[in-house]
């Protein structure tokens, strides 16, 4: 059974320096809250595992969390560049990171591996490409049917997992819908999950196209109204485009960046507004 | 016919390109202005899928990001991201691939990874791969949509994200690669095609007021422009304001 905290201590009990930690959520109910519990409670020498590191992880490589990042497209969708994430792999800045690149077909079946208790999954991917070259974590195998030779990728298994839904029951069931992305896999596939969530309530109605994930292979629920701001949590609040833009600004230099983690994260408590 | 931008003139040229009831696996940004554009205009049957799973979107307004809420609520169904790139692109369920690129050169190879140094420490660190690379191997076809300039159009890219025709004829076939890869590129200046025999790409069509001199200018390589060049028609009043109103 799943057990209800608060950000803070599900943060607290769940990640430790140095682990593996994957926040996930296409683009749709992004962990923003939880990332930035994480910088308040200065972990430090994570590896980061998401396709789309997006906001989240620009902020938590900018504040100095990521030792390593596994990923598969960093960009500010529909904006330009994350420019913490370019600043930390140009320049070093705050310092080195270590990038695992991937494709997002590599990455999502690496998750449902993961999920599957399997150590690889098999995929047409990369064939021809640089990214085998550079990536260790990309090899060829031959199917043992046909002969034909296909993309192999180890399965990821983050020690933590955490993702953002809509909601949750009393019992820690939990229940998301619209873009579900990749949240299902990447929480099976971890050792330890949270799941933060726009509201508790006393029992889940139906939702067409809505998954739930039951309360026994969560480890621990917490509530965090808009934690996902300024990504969105379908039915609750929409994205807020403007913010995804006005981060192009906040993040291009090292000096507005600090100020904005200095305000906004580091003197703040728990959810932002 | 009023004023019009080159830029303009890209989305509309690569919007024309989409048949009706195409099956089209669409990127954010000039590809998802031209296959929104050409839903509303001679495709409206059109199946928009993005890599957020919503297969079938039909957005009223252009989406900034390819995980928008608008495309969950207007899709026929939303799926999760290994199924739709396992069951619906890996598959060889969709018609055709709306790719961009920060570097391509004359096989159409991609690169949207790095520009500079190397990989380890690259000048320019761009986005990286997303779902290009799958979407660029096993679409029935692909199409290119980018600015054209001596930046973008290499004589060789700094690193292959994506494979178009590898270094030439058969290497699709040798890479087992199933789709049929690009099959034309839209630029702001006009369109380049590859050739049959040799798969190069070669300037087929320029847009109004180009001229194929001015397109070989802004190629690092030496273009080979088709003996029938023809001339990409002007913008209607319907695509423009159209356009228009997306993008306003």
């Amino acid at each position: 059974m799943a057990k209800i905290l608060s950000l803070a201590e599900g943060v607290a009990e769940l990640i430790n320096d140095g682990d593996a930690v994957a926040l996930e959520g296409f683009t749709h109910l992004i962990p923003m809250a939880a990332g930035q519990e994480v910088i308040r409670q200065g972990k430090r020498d994570l590896t980061l595992i998401r396709m789309t590191p997006d906001l989240v992880y620009d902020q938590l490589i900018g504040a100095g969390c990521a030792a390593k990042l596994v990923f598969s497209w960093g960009g500010n969708p529909g904006v330009g560049s994350l420019h913490r994430f370019r600043d930390a792999v140009q320049n070093g800045w705050p310092h080195p990171l270590e990038i695992e690149e991937h494709s997002h077909a590599g990455m999502a079946n690496r998750y449902v591996a993961g999920a599957s208790g399997l150590p690889f999954a098999v995929l047409r991917g990369y064939s021809g490409t640089d990214l085998p070259g550079k990536t260790p974590t990309i090899k060829t195998i031959t199917c043992p049917f046909t002969g034909e030779e296909l993309a192999a990728v180890p399965a990821l298994n983050p020690d933590v997992t955490v993702i953002h839904a809509q909601r949750a029951d009393e019992a820690g069931n939990v229940q998301l819908w619209g873009i579900t992305g990749i949240q299902k896999e990447a929480l099976l596939a971890a050792e330890r999950s949270l799941v933060t969530v726009e509201e508790i309530v006393p029992s889940l109605e139906p939702v067409p196209g809505g998954i739930v994930l039951p309360s026994w292979a969560v480890t621990a629920v917490a509530t965090a109204p808009g934690g996902s701001r300024p990504s969105y949590a379908h039915g609750y609040y929409e994205r807020d485009n403007e913010l995804y833009k006005q981060w192009d600004a906040i993040s291009r230099d090292r000096e507005s960046f600090t100020a904005w983690l200095d305000s906004e994260v580091l003197r703040t408590e728990g959810t932002p507004a | 016919m009023s004023d019009y931008t080159s830029d303009e003139m890209m989305s509309v040229a690569a919007a024309r390109t989409l048949r009706d009831g195409d099956v089209c696996f669409v990127g954010i940004g000039l590809p998802s202005t031209a296959a929104n554009l050409a839903r509303r205009i001679q495709a409206p049957h059109l199946v928009l899928i993005y890599e957020s799973g919503t297969l079938g979107a039909k957005p009223e307004t252009l989406p900034l990001s390819i995980g928008d809420g608008e495309l969950a609520t207007t899709a026929d169904t939303v799926v999760s991201v290994p199924e739709v790139f396992n069951y619906w692109l890996q598959a060889g369920r969709i018609d055709v691939g709306f790719l961009g690129a920060a570097q391509l050169d004359r096989f159409a190879n991609i690169n949207t990874t790095v520009i500079g140094g190397d990989y380890a420490d690259p000048k320019v660190r761009l986005p990286g791969a997303g779902g290009a690379p799958e979407i660029a191997a096993s679409c029935r076809e692909v199409t290119i949509v980018v600015r054209q300039s001596l930046r973008a159009f290499v004589e060789k890219v700094d690193f292959v994200t994506s494979v178009g025709f590898g270094s030439g004829p058969g290497d699709r076939e040798r890479l087992g690669l199933r789709g049929g890869g690009p099959q034309r590129v839209i630029t702001d200046l006009g369109v380049l095609e590859p050739d049959p025999a040799t798969c190069e790409l070669t300037l087929t069509r320029v847009h109004p007021a180009v001229t194929a001199e001015e397109v070989r200018a802004a190629t690092c390589w030496d273009l080979k422009v088709a003996p029938d060049l023809r001339t990409e028609p002007e913008p209607t009043e319907r695509e423009l304001t159209v356009l228009r109103g997306l993008t306003s």
